[in-house]
């Protein structure tokens, strides 16, 4: 706990989110509890209004203005939950960055790469603008970007997705971040180029210490880049653990779904996917009780009453269910289907 | 005896010209497609990949007869659609719909559910929408909507909802062909479970042939008969999804198909090479692949490779495609 080697770099405990949708407010994130030491790799799955990337922008700082968080988000002992913007300002960019999933809409089409990628270093660094380009070229090599030094003064739409990707991690790495947050950051790209990034960004990871989050809807994508997992439904966190635990056991009903339900080579046409019935709740009309509990097949009224505990079922392994004796009894698929 | 295909597409040529960038200069072009032959046969499905670029959209668009190409021949139940009067074509189009990638920006938002399906019927009868409510109804349960769903509009479903509506109104005309580029690509992982039950469903249910655009190389394992990959406006590998996913003859595939993450425990990182992108204004004299391709020869950067077959039913263009079916073969997941 004392010494810095291993108290952990960001510390989340019993985060909540509220937005203010067009329909109401929605709890968006509920009891979100996780920590991250130096250099460990944390990923969130999850589908579409699961909660994932609104814990990231929370992380970020970036929730709009009508937001109410509550609990606490702190990095090296420092809140950040309810820091005014002034402070956050200097966190962003400097020692928490993020990458995006939409190259194009990441980057400023106005400004030159090399101005992007230069502003970080010049507005925390301090750095001169002469100081700062050298720097940007520098990135920009380091990310593997043709021919940087001829490259810095162009703009964004004459690179390509997997480019302009790689011009966006360079500007989140400027300021040598000591949390990186990438969010989807290769559902954009071709099947090959997402290879090369992914590739890239564990190196990068790998070669200045830092913490990563990576968040992604693609099972297969987390269980090749994190070391712990953790599955996101109705803005809470169903399971979490090691990444070779959680694929081994899979304890959640849902993340057993999830699992099933992607198409995979070598199942021949004419066998079908083992959907999950219904739809990804709506966050301002989440049922009570269990998140998943209307699309479960193992549901029973327990289950509607009240959010399950999570319960742990092997090493640093969770799943907020209360039916794991049933979900990992019936779960002969999760290796073998 | 051989069974006339539904659609025989030979050797399909599209150029885009570039903007120009010198007075001197003839303007630059883009060769979107490079002489692609495919026939699909009644009741089959045609499978597409391959990455962005590769020419699959162009491909999507000039079967559809959205775009005229500059040479080659589109041939659907016989008819060469390029050669029909528009008139024709517009009732020819009955028998081939579109269903496209990103359901929110492909339904009109101002328009409820049964004028957006009934639209394909009004432009090809010519009648008033009123009368097409009953067919809305029967097409709408077909998909799993329900009848209550016609009189709303598009923004009150979901993402998954709203492919099957794309679905119903490409359906509605009784058509022989759905071309559907990446119609899962925009979905959740539950949702496209479903989506693609239900193109199978459908498929058995009307004898609908497909061709099926998408980058994922496990949805198309899953829909299609037959699959071909694409590089630069070329089809590189052609065959059944056992064939191609199981003995891969084209390096290109291969590098496809190991770069698909594996969803398991103790999925280790395996490392990529780096790999040049090609241009595809530039005409070359050999392979197009040779400059990513890690088993070329002097061979492959002076001849052209053609398809040829490699077994039964199975095409490829590489000159060394026996080197790469004897490679071991990318680990399938279980």
């Amino acid at each position: 706990m004392t010494s810095p080697a291993t108290a952990p770099l960001i510390e989340v405990a019993n985060l909540g989110v509220r937005l203010n949708t067009s329909r109401g407010p929605a709890q968006a994130v509920r009891g979100v509890s996780f920590a991250l030491k130096r250099g460990e790799t944390l990923g969130l799955v999850g589908e579409s209004g699961c909660g994932k990337s609104v814990t990231a922008m929370s992380l970020m700082g970036l929730l709009p203005d009508s937001a109410v968080v509550t609990g606490s988000i702190k990095l090296d002992g420092g809140e950040l939950a309810g820091l005014p913007d002034a402070d956050y300002c200097r966190l962003r960019g400097n020692r928490i960055s993020m990458i995006f999933q939409e190259p194009m809409t990441a980057l400023n089409p106005m400004h030159t790469i090399g101005h992007q990628v230069a502003e970080p270093l010049r507005r925390h660094r301090k750095h001169s603008a002469a100081q700062a380009r050298k720097e940007a070229i520098a990135l920009l090599d380091r990310v593997g970007l043709p021919d940087p030094a001829r490259r810095v003064d162009a703009y964004p739409h004459q690179f390509s997705g997997g480019q302009r990707q790689r011009i966006t991690i360079a500007m989140a790495l400027a300021c040598e971040p000591d949390l990186l947050i990438a969010d989807e950051p290769t559902t954009a790209l071709d099947v090959t180029i997402q290879g090369q990034i992914l590739d890239l960004i564990a190196d990068l990871v790998e070669e200045r210490g830092m913490s990563m989050i990576l968040i992604s809807h693609d099972l297969g994508v987390i269980a090749e880049n994190v070391q712990r997992m953790m599955v996101m439904y109705g803005g809470t966190v169903v399971e979490s653990g090691p990444t070779d635990e959680v694929f081994r056991r899979m304890g959640h009903p849902y993340t057993q779904g999830l699992f099933r339900a992607r198409p995979k080579l070598g199942a021949r046409k004419g066998t079908r996917l083992k959907t999950i019935a219904g739809t990804v709740p709506e966050l301002a009309d989440l049922p009570s009780g269990c998140t998943f509990s209307e699309r479960c097949p193992l549901a029973i009224d327990a289950c509607r009453a009240a959010l399950p505990p999570m319960v742990d079922v092997g090493p640093g392994h969770f799943v907020r269910c209360i039916r794991t004796d049933v979900s990992m009894a019936a779960n002969v698929g999760a290796l073998s289907a | 005896m051989s069974i006339a295909p539904l659609l025989d597409v030979r050797d399909l040529d599209q150029r885009y010209a570039l903007p120009r960038e010198s007075l001197f200069r003839p303007p630059g072009q883009v060769r979107a497609l490079n002489g692609v032959s495919v026939q699909v046969l009644a009741g089959k499905s045609l499978g597409i990949v391959g990455e962005s670029g590769s020419g699959k959209s162009t491909f999507a668009r000039v079967v559809m007869a959205l775009e005229r190409p500059t040479s080659g021949q589109v041939q659907l139940l016989g008819r060469d659609l390029n050669r029909l009067q528009a008139d024709e074509l517009r009732r020819a189009r009955r028998d081939f719909q579109m269903v496209f990638q990103d359901p929110y920006g492909s339904l009109d938002p101002r328009q409820t559910i049964a004028r957006i399906v009934a639209e394909p019927l009004t432009v090809l009868e010519g009648a008033d929408r009123a009368t097409f409510r009953e067919r809305v109804s029967a097409v709408l349960r077909q998909v799993g909507l329900r009848d209550a769903d016609m009189d709303k509009y598009p923004h009150e479903f979901s993402g998954g909802q709203r492919q099957r509506i794309a679905i119903a109104r490409a359906l509605i005309t009784q058509p022989k062909l759905i071309v559907a580029d990446e119609p899962v690509s925009a979905l959740d992982v539950s949702v496209q479970a479903q989506v693609l039950n239900l193109m199978q469903d459908l498929q058995e249910q009307f004898g609908l042939s497909y061709i099926l655009i998408s980058h994922d190389l496990a949805v198309v394992d899953y829909l299609c008969d037959e699959v071909a990959v694409m590089y630069l406006g070329r089809i590189v590998e052609q065959g059944r999804p056992e064939d191609l996913f199981e003995r891969c003859a084209h390096p290109y595939t291969r590098a496809l198909l190991e770069a698909v993450p594996r969803a398991r425990a103790g999925g280790t990182r395996r490392r990529r090479g780096g790999q040049a992108i090609a241009s595809q204004s530039a005409a070359t004299a050999g392979c197009p692949y040779v400059a990513r391709c890690p088993l070329a020869e002097q061979h492959c950067r002076e001849a052209l490779p053609a398809l040829r077959k490699v077994g039964e039913g199975h095409l490829a263009a590489c000159h060394r495609a026996e080197a790469v079916m004897a490679l071991p073969q990318a680990a399938m997941e279980g």
